[in-house]
């Protein structure tokens, strides 16, 4: 009966390529050398060494969570080579020198670095196998006073702002993968919105995993002043590979007073095959820290990784802060995903409000995850959370675990949850007027998903759209 | 327009459909009525192409097309119509969008131009009128929270704007107090035209009060035990379904 939507399901990942460029890779394995190589390499100060080191330390004393509702074999640390980089990759002059193999991979999946090709107003810092190949728009950002450039760069040429802010709202001791990520990141993107400034255009990165067998650990550090305003982008896709890899980044925001930040997700890294083999295992951190009248709004939609364990997250530590969380994930094949957020309120009369959506199909299995935390002193705090699942076929599963804690009578927290399955009766409801099941699963699902969609920048709502088609494609009977 | 010649079908193996043999021409009303249980709503459901239900023998001709080896999809962009009996709710698509996307598959299939949302609005707001239907209706999720006569109209409005040859209407009086019934009924008829047909499954003879059929069976048992023109249903009202059984 579902063999349209096993079909649906079933279509090839379309960014499966890989690309043949000579890499400095690491030999595998994991010690205080590796996290000294990984920053004389970037040529870092001391402090920063001293901060990976101290992190390393606290990872040796830490334990692989395992409360996640997600089961994978034990992972060999020492196995995976923790730094690769694209041989070619040195400071550039211009974005022209970017290695031509390097423009075709990432044209391949659709992003320009040329800037004579400007991609549709969004400037682009494009990070391959841990290291930045090349940020696009940044002179015109400049005129602004905003910093746009990669980690490593933002290392050199910004080091007090890094230097404050690393680490200040995920410290290193944060959670086993936080602090693996804090020893041994690579690179990633960096960010400064100075006081009062609009950001002219969306800023995006755009990661992509190439090399075999390493871990992925980037770090993105956005810093909104006051006042001001950015929407940021992240896309993810990777080669098809049939060991699992592991990506695990952190993302921190910082909104200081009145300022808005609107960070966007279309993670499509490989998700593995229909029986479980290869695909990325996504443990990411990210979260942001709120303060007065600021306000951050994660928006994301999952649908690649083998198994997805992530929690954006707000502190709302400033009164009258505000935290939203949009998100769809998919779960399809044999993909686990373990997903949701934490809303922390500290200030008084901060704001929360939770839309999650998660659809598993085939044997996914997805599991919504969140926490909402009052805190004694946030007086007038709101939350509301609504939290839906979609079942396509019987093989599938959702699971929801929602967690409260209030310490402040005057607080008021709505929950709403629903479970709903794609039935054949909806999919021939559609086929009768004439849609195929390709369009009938594609609408009946943005229907699912369009509280979310509709908080993605447009042009990333189409993406998510198709995506989301593809993903689902062959599950439909 | 439709040949339906010894049609069986089953669903999970279980014979419903006996037998039927049935010719619609164009410009026609068959009415198909039954007790419970008897077939009616298979043959409506087989006949727009329900994966549920497998066909086990016999052929429909429709147009000089065999109709059971059409999709579902392509049924619908020939000009086959099914009302449901119960419209199905898609969440967080509105009609609007629903109606236009169905629209334009249709004329896609004839290898007409696709219409966008202004000129679209124009082609439903004389058509929400017949079903007295507001525009506000339009931009509301497809069926959810529609109340059951709301949902039966808005099989009427998609009819009405997709414009089918052949349209079934299964059971769509079922659930309807008698304003609503009479503006489905007005619905139909003002739709009725020379070259296209309908085919009303109805357990209760008061929708042909309305909607004047041509032709009238009773279906029993998976087959067509009688058929007679409107005087046949008014009996059937008057002494209901046991002496048409008996005598078949």
């Amino acid at each position: 009966m579902s063999s349209t939507i096993e079909a649906l399901v079933n279509r090839e990942y379309q960014y499966g390529f890989t690309t043949d460029f000579e890499a400095d890779t690491l030999p595998p394995g994991l010690s205080e050398e590796t996290v000294r190589f990984i920053s004389a390499k970037k040529g870092e100060p001391q402090w920063l060494l001293d901060w990976r080191l101290k992190a390393f330390r606290r990872w040796l004393t830490m334990t692989e969570p395992h409360w996640g509702n997600v089961q994978y074999p034990p992972i060999d640390y020492q196995a995976a080579s923790y730094y690769s980089a694209p041989k070619s990759v040195k400071p550039l002059a211009s974005l022209d020198e970017v290695d031509p193999q390097l423009l075709e991979m990432y044209s391949k999946l659709g992003i320009s670095l040329s800037e004579q090709k400007r991609m549709n107003g969004v400037a682009v810092d494009a990070v391959i196998d841990s290291v930045s190949v090349g940020t696009t728009y940044k002179e015109e950002l400049s005129k602004h006073g905003i910093l746009f450039m990669s980690f490593s760069e933002a290392v050199r040429e910004h080091p007090e702002l890094v230097q404050k802010y690393l680490g200040s709202v995920v410290p290193y001791s944060d959670n086993f993968f936080a602090a693996l990520n804090s020893a041994v990141f690579s690179d990633g993107s960096f960010c400064y919105i100075p006081k009062g400034v609009r950001c002219p255009m969306d800023l995006s990165t755009y990661f992509r995993i190439n090399a075999a067998d390493t871990g992925q650990f980037e770090r993105t550090l956005i810093i909104a002043d006051e006042g001001s305003y950015v929407s940021y982008l992240e896309g993810c896709t990777a080669p098809k590979r049939d060991t699992n890899q592991l990506h695990a980044a952190i993302v921190e925001i910082i909104a200081l007073d009145g300022a808005t930040v609107k960070y966007s997700t279309v993670q499509n890294w490989y998700a593995g095959d229909e029986n479980g083999l290869g695909g990325i295992y996504n443990f990411v951190t990210k979260r942001a820290k709120a303060m007065a009248n600021a306000k951050v709004s994660w928006t994301q939609v999952e649908t690649g990784s083998a198994i997805t364990w992530k929690y954006p997250s707000v502190i709302l530590q400033g009164d009258n802060s505000v935290g939203e969380f949009y998100s769809v994930a998919v779960a399809s094949k044999m993909q686990q995903a373990d997903t949701g957020t934490k809303m922390i309120h500290i200030g008084r009369n901060t704001k929360s409000t939770i839309v999650s959506k998660g659809i598993s199909a085939m044997k996914g299995q997805n599991s919504y995850r969140g926490k909402v935390q009052i805190l004694p002193k946030a007086e007038g705090a709101r939350n509301y959370t609504q939290c839906d699942s979609m079942l396509v076929g019987n093989a599938c599963g959702a699971h929801t675990f929602p967690y409260v804690e209030v310490g402040n009578n005057s607080a008021i927290l709505e929950h709403e949850a629903s479970t709903s399955k794609i039935g054949e009766d909806q999919i021939f409801y559609l086929k009768a007027r004439g849609l195929d099941a390709e369009q009938a699963v594609s609408m009946i699902v943005s229907g699912f998903c369009k509280e979310v969609f509709k908080e993605l920048p447009m042009e990333f709502a189409l993406e998510a759209q198709q995506l989301l088609g593809i993903t689902l494609e062959g599950s439909v009977g | 327009m439709l040949v339906i010649n010894d049609l069986h079908a089953a669903i999970d193996g279980k014979p419903i459909l006996k037998g039927i043999s049935l010719t619609v021409n164009a410009g026609e009303v068959h009415a198909v009525m039954g007790p419970n249980g008897s077939g009616k709503s298979t043959l409506a459901q087989v006949l727009a192409g329900h994966p549920a239900y497998e066909v086990t023998g016999g052929s429909v001709t429709y147009n000089g097309m065999d109709l059971l080896d059409m999709a579902p999809e392509v049924r619908a962009q020939s000009g086959v119509f099914l009302a449901f009996q119960y419209p199905i709710e898609i969440p967080g698509v509105t009609n609007a969008y629903f109606l236009r996307a169905a629209y334009n598959e249709i004329r896609k299939s004839k290898g007409l131009e696709e219409v966008d949302p202004m000129e679209f609005l124009d082609v439903v707001e004389e058509k929400l009128k017949l079903v007295d239907m507001d525009v506000s209706m339009m931009s509301r999720s497809v069926n959810v929270g529609f109340s059951g006569g709301e949902k039966k109209r808005n099989e009427i409005l998609q009819m009405a704007v997709l414009q089918p040859m052949l349209a079934i209407l299964d059971e769509t009086d079922s659930g309807l107090d008698i304003d609503a019934l009479r503006i489905v009924a007005n619905g139909v008829n003002a739709l009725k035209r020379p070259d296209n047909a309908a085919i009303v499954v109805t357990h209760y003879q008061r929708l042909l009060d309305y909607i004047i059929p041509d032709y009238v069976h009773v279906l029993a048992g998976g087959r067509i035990v009688k058929s007679g023109d409107k005087s046949l249903a008014l009996e059937l009202e008057a002494r209901g379904y046991d002496w048409v059984l008996e005598a078949a």
